[in-house]
């Protein structure tokens, strides 16, 4: 049942609001705005990513075709891999986290506001410059992984791979900060009595996110660097003429690009946490054990990058030790795997679209899962590795893993920020194409794996018996599409005609489902007060006693902080309002970091015009006495 | 494009047939055997417990949806006994295994019988056998029954050697020497292929090994290890002379007695093309016809190759071809 509107609500509404007009989306600082903007951008990539993927399938659908040339080729699987990797999967879960922290820690806004807005544009800009150079012809062609020496100077002198390097080295600023901003909310602007143990399994999983992201992104920022620098000014990291090495952009990379396998799977498990309970009306199972999991799951994640290197010539015995780590790093996913059957087992189970791709999720997830046990064990691996067995390996875990339950949530939380219900016919329609589909194009790839067919192969020659199991897969990769295409149908036919969804449609347990849908500015009227893990199934009326604001009279962008462990309260904080600087900013940046592949002088340009932004965005604004 | 890619299809070497040419799992030599032993153990070690606990999670759904139930052990004990306690024991066990097949299979089952040299190049491998003094390109000759010690390097880019049938990949990175091993336990042909992501060829950049019995493998070094044939009559002279000027002999060597020598180090060496079974890294077959056309131009076969494409009137192409003919 909608709330009636107070005079409160009003006042709080007028200090909260983004500005009106274009200029108004410019300065927008709230953090359901940026994370609007940062989950339409990722599904926008998604589908670039995707649109990739299957010109990709269609040259490979018999040997020796020639829809692509064989340099398109190779650009056209550079740019889905680092489309999918850093424009899609990061963005997207973190924009998921941005729009839904606050409202279930219950908060007003995230600690930085415009540090959040910032971080959006950086992405923005680097997204739109990658496939700005993609349409002109200059992509990059070496991976997404770009190991030298082939990226490096001497066999890729084009811009493709500057493009490349600076649009990562760019592109994780915008992931770092939304990673601070995060950590820093969680830990202190919580709802009292939120305390750690009661955090919802989302959070968590935000939390150890973000903590990964801090440790995980500046080995890549470094290493793309030196590439930067061999290629722009000449020293010889990877170049083993003159005493560089290989290797160390592998150990680098990996000791990034593992986690980041996990920075993308974590989110998405805390995802199908908060989808369960609800589901199964029922609270979760072995609350503690998942918490415990996800934080188990952060930490081992970085013990397992030379798992991508057993064919480096690493000594053996070294290897078994990350063998073993990665095997052993199924049993935190296996104790949640657990958590959730019991959750659902004991519960009384309403089925919706959201919940069917939860379950599509498991039976994806278990069989992604055991294939990385297989790679996991170096022989193994010598036999599989860089064939066609790991893409179908990552893909089960990657698009079963992540991308089910990104969807699974876009159903759950989409009357939310909408107002309004997606098709639950749609959606289980969406979801059968999309599953199916998904079987059809990547299972087939195990076998073909195990036939002896390379990864990153632009052709093949026909005879060796792969033929008709890439024709298959081809078929599927359209059927699939299908399925995210009838999503794409059912967000707009539903946003423009869905049925209302009021505050609460699903009978939620946090604080979200406890404002109205869509949310006003300020969140909430009162910051609640927490007494469990399901607030809102144990009290149904803690919205109404709570903190309002420090004058209800004249009210100001105030929020409570409280303390990291228990949330007790502890004082109160003003944030910025919306403004033009973190654009300015983001510009500057960019013109920093991209003009260096044109001109130097651009570097300290941008820089100038950043420093400039930095500065008048945190000037003080003029203290307002109270009338 | 299109018509070129055509060309390359109908061209290309008539590899054995019916599949299983790199299947991991039709093994012929003693590492790709134990690994595919590994494979089986881990599938059907891994398949099981996932299908019983699909099973379970499907179980669970359709009881939950009739109002649950469960059994009646604690949520807690549940989770950590199906979560931790059982996977951890199979996981153990796994672990096991994988170190103990890795190391086994790291090390050759018997004490190499010699050297290859093999050289990654984009986009053809290089092999030098410095025991016998041969080099070759792209097809690899072992004895039946002999381990093969490997050193494998790169000139270029990284790439790596794989030939699935008998043994598992070793990448080839350069400023590195990787040693690895290969051992054919019955007589054949085992197509391999780069399997690191090397540039615009890395798709058809294969190599074929063969294995023959001891004597065959004697018999083949022995051939090898003859020069170049001096040419016999005016027509090959002039092919020879036009080895010299249309470039050829910057990149390519051709080991005979004659003088200049031609030592090029860029592209294969050429003094036995004629008994190779392929041409382009095992991407099309040797005969007259299609080496001509390569030598015309290879990028119609391989776009990206760095060997460039000729302009050669038909009366000095026709003597060059001549020439390379009396390289067997």
């Amino acid at each position: 049942m909608p709330r009636p509107e107070t005079p409160i609500d009003a006042r709080l509404a007028s200090v909260w609001a983004t500005d009106p007009g274009f200029y108004g989306w410019l300065t927008a600082v709230n953090h359901r705005a940026i994370g609007l903007r940062y989950i339409a951008t990722a599904f926008v990539f998604l589908l670039l990513g995707g649109i990739l993927a299957l010109v990709m399938r269609l040259q490979l659908a018999g040997p020796g075709l020639a829809v692509l040339t064989p340099g398109g080729y190779n650009q056209f699987f550079t740019m889905h891999g680092s489309t999918m990797m850093f424009l899609f999967a990061v963005p997207m879960l973190e924009g998921i986290g941005i729009y839904l922290t606050p409202l279930m820690i219950g908060t007003r806004d995230m600690a930085f506001p415009r540090l959040n807005a910032f971080g959006y544009w950086v992405y923005a800009i680097a997204g739109v410059t990658f496939y700005v150079a993609f349409l002109f012809g200059t992509a990059p062609d070496g991976g997404w992984f770009n190991y030298p020496p082939f990226s490096g100077p001497g066999y890729s002198p084009g811009a493709g791979i500057d493009f490349w390097v600076t649009m990562i080295t760019f592109i994780e600023v915008a992931a770092l900060v939304a990673s601070v901003e995060l950590i820093v909310t969680v830990f202190k602007q919580r709802a009292p009595g939120m305390s750690l143990n009661r955090l919802p399994l989302f959070v968590w999983a935000q939390l150890v996110m973000a903590f990964m992201i801090v440790f995980a992104m500046p080995p890549l920022m470094l290493v793309s660097v030196q590439l930067m620098l061999d290629r722009v000014i000449g020293t010889h990291f990877f170049n083993p003429a003159a005493g560089g090495d290989p290797l160390l952009w592998q150990h680098l990379f990996w000791i990034f690009g593992h986690p980041d396998v996990y920075i993308i799977l974590l989110p998405a498990l805390g995802i199908v946490s908060m989808i369960v309970p609800v589901a199964a009306r029922r609270p979760m199972a072995g609350y503690t054990l998942v918490a415990m999991a996800i934080v188990a799951l952060g930490f081992l994640s970085f013990g397992l990058w030379v798992h991508h290197m057993y064919a480096t010539g690493l000594p053996v015995l070294g290897m078994n030790f990350f063998a073993a780590v990665g095997m052993m790093i199924t049993i935190p996913s296996a104790v949640q795997i657990f958590a959730w059957l019991v959750t659902i087992w004991r519960g009384r189970v309403v089925m919706t679209a959201a919940f069917l791709h939860v379950i599509g999720f498991l039976v994806l997830l278990i069989m992604g899962g055991i294939t990385g046990i297989m790679v996991s064990a170096p022989a193994f691996d010598w036999q599989v590795h860089d064939t066609y067995f790991v893409v179908a390996h990552f893909h089960y875990v990657i698009v079963g893993g992540a991308v089910f339950p990104i969807f699974a949530g876009l159903y759950f939380w989409f009357p939310k920020v909408t107002g309004r219900m997606l098709s639950e016919r749609l959606g289980r329609w969406s979801f059968w194409a999309t599953f199916i589909g998904l079987h059809i194009v990547f299972f087939p790839m195990h076998v073909l794996g195990f036939e002896g067919m390379p990864r990153r192969v632009y052709t093949y020659l026909a005879g060796l018996g792969w033929d008709g199991m890439n024709l298959v897969s081809t078929l599927g990769a359209f059927v699939m599409a299908a399925g995210i295409l009838l999503f794409l149908v059912n967000a707009v036919v539903s946003l423009l005609f869905g049925a209302r969804a009021g505050d609460d449609p699903w009978g939620g347990n946090t604080l979200e489902w406890a404002t109205s849908s869509p949310p006003p500015p300020y969140n909430f009227l009162t910051i609640p007060v927490v007494r469990s893990r399901d607030p809102l199934w144990d009290e149904t009326a803690a919205e109404h006693e709570g903190w309002v604001t420090s004058n209800p009279q004249h009210p100001r962008r105030d929020v409570m902080v409280t303390t990291l462990l228990d949330a007790a309260p502890d004082h109160i904080d003003l944030l910025p309002g919306p403004t033009i600087w973190p654009l300015w900013a983001a510009v500057g940046a960019a013109i920093a970091f991209l003009g260096s592949m044109i001109h130097l002088l651009l570097v300290p340009l941008g820089a100038l015009i950043a420093v400039v932004a930095f500065v008048a965005w945190l000037w003080p604004p003029r203290e307002e006495l109270p009338a | 494009m299109t018509a070129r890619m055509a060309a390359v299809a109908a061209v290309a070497v008539a590899v054995a047939g019916c599949g299983g040419v790199q299947s991991v799992l039709a093994p012929a030599g003693p590492g790709a055997s134990r690994i595919s032993e590994l494979v089986w153990i881990l599938m059907v070690g891994t398949i099981v417990p996932a299908a019983v606990v699909i099973a379970l999670i499907l179980y669970a759904v359709f009881r939950g949806r009739r109002g649950g139930g469960g059994p009646r052990v604690g949520d807690t004990r549940l989770i950590v006994l199906g979560g931790a306690v059982l996977p951890g024991l199979i996981l153990l066990t796994f672990s096991a295994l994988s170190a103990r097949y890795s190391a086994e299979v790291a090390v050759p089952p018997s004490p190499p019988a010699f050297t290859v040299e093999v050289t990654g190049h984009q986009y053809w491998w290089e092999a030098k056998y410095p025991d016998h003094g041969v080099v070759t390109a792209n097809e690899i000759h072992v004895p039946v029954g002999q381990t093969v010690r490997l050193h494998l390097r790169a000139s270029d880019v990284i790439h790596s050697f794989w030939v699935p049938r008998l043994h598992g990949k070793m990448d080839q990175t350069p400023g590195h020497t990787n040693v690895w091993w290969i051992q054919a336990t019955e007589p054949g042909v085992f197509r391999g292929q780069c399997a690191e992501f090397c540039g615009l060829q890395h798709a058809l950049m294969a190599l074929l090994v063969i294995a023959q019995p001891p004597a065959e493998f004697d018999a083949w070094i022995a051939r090898q290890r003859q020069p170049a044939p001096a040419p016999a009559d005016p027509i090959r002279e002039r092919g020879r002379q036009v080895f010299v000027e249309a470039g050829c002999a910057h990149c390519h060597a051709i080991q005979g007695g004659h003088v200049p020598r031609f030592t090029g180090s860029v592209g294969p060496d050429l003094t036995h093309l004629g008994s190779r079974r392929t041409l382009a890294a095992a991407t099309i077959e040797n005969s007259r016809e299609l080496l001509r056309a390569f030598v015309v131009d290879p990028h119609v076969f391989k776009p990206g190759v760095r060997m460039p494409a000729t302009r050669l009137p038909a009366e000095q192409l026709d003597a060059l071809l001549a020439y390379l003919a009396t390289l067997q």
